[in-house]
C-alpha cells in the first residue's frame, strides 16, 4: 500500500453557524482516483477550497506529502504539489490560450521573478506549453483570447493548465459541467489519461453516474459537510446512506 | 532596435510614427524649438512620461490604484535638494540624494505595499491617499529641511545652469541649461527603456496575469501579495528617480510642483488618455496632455479674438475655459478611446 499523499484530519469549517464541512477525515493515495460525491450544497466544492487553501479550517488539519500545509497561502500549497480546477470556468479571459498555459509553466519553472529578459526569449517555456495545446488538441486556438472560445473549449483549457502544471495532487471540480454531451468524453479522456500516471492522486467531484463509474476506483460521500460513505464504488453507490443522501435524485445515469 | 525595445512593438503603424515623432522631436528639442519655453515643455514632458509609465506598472499592470505616487516622485526631488543644500553643488551630492531618495522611496513603498496590499483595493487606494497626504502636511511643517511651502532653490553644478556657455552647434549656443536638458532626455530614455524591459519580462507578464485574475495567479502559484509588493517598489523607485531628475531640471523643488494633486490627478488621466498597461500610452498621453496644458490657453485666446464678432462662442473660448475644454477633451477621449489611444490604435476593444 502506498503512502497517501494528501490527508485531511477532522477537517472543518464554521460559516457563522453552519457547518459546512464537518470534520473530515480521509487519506488519498496516489495512483487512485476518488470520486466525490454529495447532493448540492453538501460541501463539496467547500472541502476542496480548505484543501487548496481558498477558505482557511476553522479546526482539522491538511497535510501533503507529509508536509503540514493548513497555514500555508494558497499558491504555497501550488508550489507543494496541489493542482486545482475550479468549478466555475477560472481562466485569464483577455490572454491568449498560449499565454494561459505559458503562465502555468513559468509558474512551475519558478521564474516569475525574472525582471530582467524578455518572456519570449524563454522558448523552452513556450516550447511545454505548446506541447500540453497538442496534447488537448487546442494548437489550433493558441493564439486565440481565451474569452472568444467556447465553454467547452475553456473548460478544456482548465484541463491544459491542470496538466501544464503536474502536481501530485490533482483536484477537479465537475470538470463537465455545462458541457454538452459530445465534448464531455474529450474531458474525460484527458482525465483518464491523467490517472494513468501511478505518481498521480486524482481527486473528483461529480454528478454524473457514468463519469463515475467508468473513472473512480473509490467514491466517498459528503452530505451536511459530514463524510457518510467511503469505499468502492460499486458498494458505496448499493448503499442505504447514499440513496437517502440523494433521495434518489441526482444519482442517475444521465 | 526590437531588443532596445524588449520586443514590444508598437504593433501599429500610426503608433510607431507618432512614437518616432516624439521621439526624435524630444531628442532634438533645443534645435527644433529653441526658446526656453518650449526647452521647459519638453523636460516636463520627458519627466512627465517617466512618472506616468511608472505609475502604469502599478495600475495598468498590476490592477493596483495609488494615491501616492506624486509622494515617490517629491521623494527622488527633495533627496536631490536636501543633498545639494548639505553639501553644496557637486555631481557627488545629486548622486547621493537621487541615491537617497530612491532607496527612500522603496522602503516607505514596501511599507505600504505590506502594510495594506492584503486588504481590499478600495482600502488600499484610500490609505495611500492618507499617506500621500500626511507627507505632503509633513513636508510643508519641517520647513527647516523642506523650505515649508516655499520649496527650495538647488544649486547645481555650473556646467547644467544656463550661465555656461560652450560654443555653437548648428547655430544655436550650447548653453549649461542645454546640457542639463540632455542629461534629463537620457535620463528619462534609459529608466522608459528599462520599464519596457520589466513590463515584457516574465514578472511584467505575471503583472498582467494578476491583474486579469489574481484569484487564478495566486492558484497557479503565484504569491500576488509579493508580487503586487515587488512592483509598488519598483514603481515608486523609478517615480523617485525621475524626481531626482525634474528636481536637477526645474533647479527648484516645491510642494506643489512634485507632491501636489494636481499632479497625482494629471499622472491619472494621462493614464487613461493613453491607455493602460501599454507603457507608449504613456509616451503619446503625456505629449498630447502636457502640449494642450501648455498652449490650449493659448490657442484659445487665439480663437477667441478671432470670433470676437460673434455671439456666446468668443465667451466660451476664453483663456479662462481651458480647464474647462481640457475637461471635454477627457471626457471626449474616455468615451471615444475607453482603452485609451494606443489601445484604439492597436485595434483592440
Ligand atoms: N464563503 C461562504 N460563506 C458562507 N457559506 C458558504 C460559503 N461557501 C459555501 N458556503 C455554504 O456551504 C455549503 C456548502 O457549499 P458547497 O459549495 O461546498 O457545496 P457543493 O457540495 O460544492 O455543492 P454543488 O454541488 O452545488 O457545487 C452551502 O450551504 C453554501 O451555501
Ligand atoms: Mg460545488
Amino acid at each position: 500500500m502506498p503512502q497517501p499523499s494528501l490527508v485531511t484530519h477532522d477537517l472543518t469549517v464554521r460559516f457563522g453557524g453552519h457547518v459546512a464541512v464537518d470534520a473530515v477525515s480521509c487519506a488519498f493515495t496516489p495512483g487512485e482516483l476518488t470520486a466525490i460525491v454529495g447532493p448540492n450544497g453538501a460541501g463539496k466544492t467547500t472541502y476542496f477550497n480548505l484543501i487548496s487553501g481558498q477558505i482557511r479550517a476553522t479546526a482539522g488539519r491538511v497535510e501533503l506529502l507529509g508536509q503540514d500545509i493548513t497555514r500555508l497561502p494558497v499558491s504555497a500549497r501550488t508550489e507543494a504539489g496541489l493542482g486545482r480546477a475550479f468549478q466555475l470556468t477560472n481562466l485569464f479571459p483577455r490572454l491568449t490560450v498560449l499565454e494561459n498555459v505559458r503562465l502555468v509553466v513559468q509558474a512551475r519553472a519558478r521564474r516569475g521573478f525574472n525582471l530582467w529578459t524578455m518572456a519570449q526569449g524563454h522558448r523552452d517555456l513556450i516550447d511545454q506549453a505548446e506541447q500540453v495545446l497538442e496534447r488537448v488538441r487546442l494548437t489550433h486556438l493558441a493564439n486565440q483570447t481565451v474569452a472568444a472560445l467556447s465553454h467547452g473549449d475553456q473548460r478544456k483549457l482548465e484541463v491544459a493548465a491542470m496538466i501544464a502544471l503536474k502536481p501530485r495532487v490533482f483536484m477537479f471540480d465537475e470538470p463537465t459541467a455545462g458541457m454538452s454531451v459530445e465534448e464531455a468524453p474529450v474531458i474525460l479522456d484527458l482525465i483518464a489519461g491523467i490517472k494513468a500516471d501511478a505518481q498521480a492522486t486524482v481527486l473528483l467531484v461529480e454528478h454524473k453516474m457514468d463519469v463515475i463509474r467508468s473513472l473512480a476506483d473509490r467514491i466517498i460521500v459528503l452530505h451536511n459537510g459530514a463524510l457518510v460513505a467511503d469505499g468502492p464504488p460499486a458498494e458505496v453507490m448499493a448503499s442505504d446512506v447514499v440513496q437517502e443522501a440523494y433521495l434518489g435524485k441526482e444519482l442517475t445515469d444521465v | 532596435m526590437m531588443r532596445l525595445l524588449s520586443g514590444d512593438a508598437p504593433r501599429s503603424r500610426v503608433l510607431a510614427l507618432l512614437l518616432a515623432l516624439i521621439l526624435l522631436a524630444l531628442a532634438f528639442a533645443p534645435f527644433l524649438f529653441p526658446g526656453s519655453r518650449s526647452l521647459e515643455t519638453a523636460a516636463r514632458i520627458c519627466v512627465v512620461i517617466v512618472l506616468v509609465a511608472s505609475y502604469d506598472l502599478l495600475l495598468g499592470y498590476g490592477g493596483i490604484v495609488s494615491f501616492a505616487h506624486t509622494m515617490f516622485f517629491g521623494m527622488g526631488a527633495y533627496g536631490v535638494a536636501i543633498a545639494a543644500d548639505r553639501m553644496g553643488p557637486g555631481y557627488d551630492a545629486l548622486a547621493l540624494g537621487a541615491l537617497a531618495g530612491l532607496i527612500a522611496a522603496g522602503i516607505v513603498a514596501l511599507l505600504v505595499a505590506l502594510l495594506s496590499l492584503r486588504v481590499r483595493a478600495i482600502f488600499f487606494a484610500m490609505i495611500t491617499l492618507a499617506i500621500a497626504s500626511a507627507v505632503a502636511v509633513l513636508v510643508s511643517q519641517l520647513s527647516a529641511y523642506t523650505g515649508g511651502e516655499d520649496g527650495m532653490n538647488l544649486r547645481i553644478p555650473r556646467e547644467l545652469t544656463p550661465a555656461f556657455r560652450m560654443g555653437e552647434v548648428f547655430g544655436l549656443r550650447i548653453t549649461g541649461k542645454i546640457l542639463n536638458y540632455y542629461l534629463v532626455f537620457t535620463g528619462c530614455l534609459a529608466l522608459f527603456l528599462v520599464m519596457l524591459r520589466i513590463v515584457n519580462s516574465p514578472f511584467g507578464r505575471v503583472m498582467l496575469a494578476i491583474r486579469e485574475n489574481a484569484f487564478r495567479a495566486e492558484a497557479i502559484g503565484y504569491r500576488v501579495v509579493v508580487y503586487r509588493a515587488v512592483a509598488t517598489c519598483l514603481s515608486a523607485m523609478i517615480a523617485a528617480l525621475a524626481g531626482s531628475l525634474f528636481a536637477i531640471w526645474l533647479r527648484y523643488v516645491g510642494p506643489s510642483t512634485t507632491l501636489g494633486m494636481e499632479l497625482m490627478m494629471d499622472i491619472l488621466l494621462i493614464v487613461v488618455i493613453g491607455g493602460m498597461g501599454t507603457m507608449y500610452g504613456a509616451v503619446v498621453g503625456t505629449a498630447i496632455f502636457v502640449l494642450a496644458q501648455n498652449y490650449l490657453k493659448e490657442l484659445m485666446g487665439g480663437l477667441s479674438e478671432a470670433t470676437s464678432a460673434l455671439p456666446l462662442i468668443p465667451d466660451l473660448l476664453s483663456p479662462d475655459r481651458w480647464l474647462l475644454w481640457l475637461g471635454v477633451l477627457f471626457i471626449l477621449s474616455v468615451y471615444f478611446f475607453p482603452t485609451g489611444i494606443v489601445g484604439r490604435l492597436r485595434g483592440t476593444r
